[in-house]
């Protein structure tokens, strides 16, 4: 039991911050069970975010377009460097990889059907492509990881584009993980694993290491595709100003930089939360790295971790970023830690089965479980049928949309006819800790710390 | 002569010979490919998917024949890393010695490398056959998942270090074993594997020389007492 204070106890109840009940709980969990604590989803501590940005509106200083009349496009392209066939989308908000494995089958399906409709992309994971993506997404990024389950060449050649992972926000030098419980028949037999084992994937790529060795091995992957399909490189966030450089000189057409809070279907939770910095400085570094080289306009960089909003997605693209992935978001807008799920038309509440999981919407991370109550990230044959494509397909198509208003709201808002054109200048920052990480400066002041 | 195609890397660019294997051979009646001055060129003959013979002349850089399909490709020289990697199908054979990460993540078909291969051989295997007529480095078949491996010389250190299902035969000596790896006796289906792979690959040894290695599957499941000591 916890005692829950009045604030008249004094002393004799005053809490440790050292020690409080998450740090006691902590140590008696390591004590008990003699293993770290794994989880889903990203980091939740408060880290300096987007949030802490605001844009500066037209007024008299800059002119306005009409919010809901004049032309404001959202289209993007990426993989112009070396790409015979870059990536054409009608909007900058992409779905962001996430595996077949970690997600069933029918949730792969509503991505796709979402990202089509909405004229953008999907992404593959740690676990090959599934038939139920490929033919639902009009452009999937197929995914080259250290792993390289069910990685093949019948599929580079099905792919749009070839997303070569090195790391993840969530766990930047860390492998993945998919515990034997969502190990299924048709999950192993796709990364030719016995059923039920408890998986770990590669931290490295098997067959190069270091910068020098990329570059061939993107040239390899171009030589397989005959120069066509755009080469993404995605990289969790740390020595981001390197990291961007070095995947630029090994001739990446688009960066992908994944920060802290992005998400992750199983990791250790000390890697989630001590592991990698803040969407927000990452992409900072990022965009200084693409300019350092004089390479704006030629290499495209995708941001993510943490985006989950039209003004998330507006912010990100005025710092820089030529577009978005989303994970985490598209799956709360399928139904991840929503108290009911959708059958036949009407909403069942799932509250019996968080607290099965000793724990409530709002805040569940058991994805590492697989026995999502809302039917999102399991590979339950009963649970996953929670969520029918066509229901994920249609909420994800509204999130997405909405997002998309949000962002040219904001951008005719700044006087721009195109969210691209969206700038540093339209932004400032509400904290310090804010205006350091992003080089903008303090909201009502020119100061930016450290300049 | 029909049905020989040749080209001279020289004078051809690579993106060129990559293409015409890719688009245009299938339909052109050509059943043998050979690729003159190799010259440490990296991505020859990669991602096939046609039953062609290739003959490489000289030395080949990276991922020579990478993620092939069907093709069988021999190599009169030595291979760089990564030689046959993600190989689906088909036949990749070294006439030389082989760099690192021969035949990693190979899904199916046969490598064989008439030489030594380097550190990491057959990592992350996912079914393919891998023979070295020679030793293998250290880390050899790193995570290999499925497929068989056989040695006819030495293994350095850590050979079969977190095995899943892959099968590794080695003739000489094992410098030393990885992390759930080890030594299990060889069963009459063993001596078939053994014998069926040196017989593919052209080698003539007895198979009753080879030791099986395969995954104490210790690593399966997580197991909370065991204080991640592993």
């Amino acid at each position: 039991m916890t005692h829950e204070r009045t604030g008249s106890e004094g002393l004799s109840l005053e809490e440790s911050a050292g020690y409080d009940r998450r740090t006691l709980d902590y140590i008696q969990r390591a004590a008990a069970t003699g293993l770290y604590e794994i989880r889903g989803l990203g980091a939740k501590r408060k880290v300096a975010s987007f949030d802490d940005l605001v844009f500066l509106g037209a007024s008299l200083s800059r002119y306005p377009l009409e919010g809901y009349r004049e032309k404001c496009s959202t289209k993007t392209v990426l993989g112009t460097r070396h790409a015979r066939k870059p990536v054409e989308l009608a909007t900058p908000i992409t779905i962001a990889g996430m595996s077949f494995g970690a997600l069933s089958a029918r949730v792969k399906e509503s991505l796709g059907r979402a990202a089509t409709a909405l004229g953008t992309s999907t992404t593959t994971g740690d676990g090959g492509m599934t038939v139920e993506e490929r033919s639902s997404s009009k452009t999937l990024v197929y995914q080259c990881l250290p792993s390289r389950y069910g990685f093949n060449p019948d599929d580079v050649r099905k792919a749009d584009a070839i997303e070569i992972v090195i790391g993840q926000g969530a766990k930047p030098g860390g492998g993945g993980m998919l515990l034997g419980q969502k190990v299924n028949p048709r999950v192993a037999r796709m990364r030719t694993l016995p059923p039920g084992v408890d998986q770990r994937s590669a931290s490295r790529h098997p067959d190069w290491t270091g910068p020098d060795d990329l570059v061939i091995k993107i040239n390899e992957l171009r030589e397989i595709t005959d120069w066509e399909k755009p080469i993404y490189v995605k990289v969790g966030a740390t020595r981001v100003n390197h990291d961007v450089k070095l995947a630029i000189h090994a001739g990446a057409d688009v960066i992908v930089v994944d920060g802290m809070q992005g998400g992750t279907a199983a990791t250790q939770t000390v890697f989630i939360e001590h592991v990698g910095i803040p969407t927000l400085a990452a992409l900072r570094q990022a965009v200084q790295a693409i300019d350092d080289l004089e390479m704006r306009g030629k290499v495209q960089l995708i941001i993510s971790g943490g985006i989950r909003s039209g003004a998330d997605v507006a912010k990100a693209l005025a710092m820089g970023a030529d577009a978005v992935a989303i994970g985490q978001g598209v799956l709360m807008a399928l139904g991840c830690n929503s108290g009911s799920y959708v059958a036949d038309g009407r909403h069942v509440s799932a509250i019996e089965d968080y607290r099965r999981l000793g724990t409530a919407p709002g805040f569940c991370h058991h994805c590492h479980t697989g026995k999502c109550p809302v039917g999102v990230t399991t590979q339950d044959p009963q649970l996953e049928q929670r969520l029918d494509p066509a229901v994920g397909a249609k909420r994800l198509t509204n999130y997405l949309k909405t997002l998309n208003m949000e962002l040219t709201t904001i951008a005719r808002a700044c006087g721009k006819q195109d969210v691209h054109h969206l700038e540093r200048e339209d932004l400032v920052a509400l904290t310090v800790e804010a205006a350091a990480m992003a080089n903008i400066p303090l909201a009502g002041t020119n100061w930016v710390p450290g300049s | 002569m029909e049905g020989v195609k040749q080209f001279d890397l020289a004078v051809t660019p690579l993106r060129e010979v990559n293409r015409y294997l890719h688009h245009d051979v299938a339909a052109s009646g050509v059943e043998r490919v050979k690729i003159l001055n190799a010259d440490g060129a990296h991505s020859i003959a990669v991602g096939l998917n046609v039953p062609l013979d290739i003959e490489v002349d000289g030395h080949c850089g990276y991922y020579l024949g990478g993620m092939n399909q069907l093709a069988r490709i021999t190599v009169q020289g030595n291979a760089g890393p990564g030689v046959g990697e993600n190989m689906m199908s088909g036949s990749i054979r070294v006439k030389g010695f082989a760099s690192t990460a021969a035949g990693a993540s190979a899904h199916g078909g046969l490598l064989a490398i008439q030489g030594d291969a380097a550190l990491r051989c057959g990592i992350s295997l996912k079914g393919g056959d891998i023979v070295v007529g020679g030793s293998v480095g250290s880390f050899s078949a790193f995570m290999a998942q499925a497929g068989r491996i056989v040695v006819c010389g030495d293994a350095g250190d850590g050979l079969g270090d977190s095995l899943y299902e892959a099968v590794i035969y080695v003739r000489g000596s094992v410098r030393s074993l990885g992390t759930d790896a080890r030594f299990e006796p060889m069963k009459a289906s063993d001596y078939e594997a053994v014998r069926e792979l040196l017989d593919a690959a052209g080698f003539e040894h007895d198979p009753r020389d080879f030791k099986r290695v395969a995954s104490a599957k210790s690593l399966y499941h997580w197991n909370v007492d065991a204080n991640q000591e592993y």
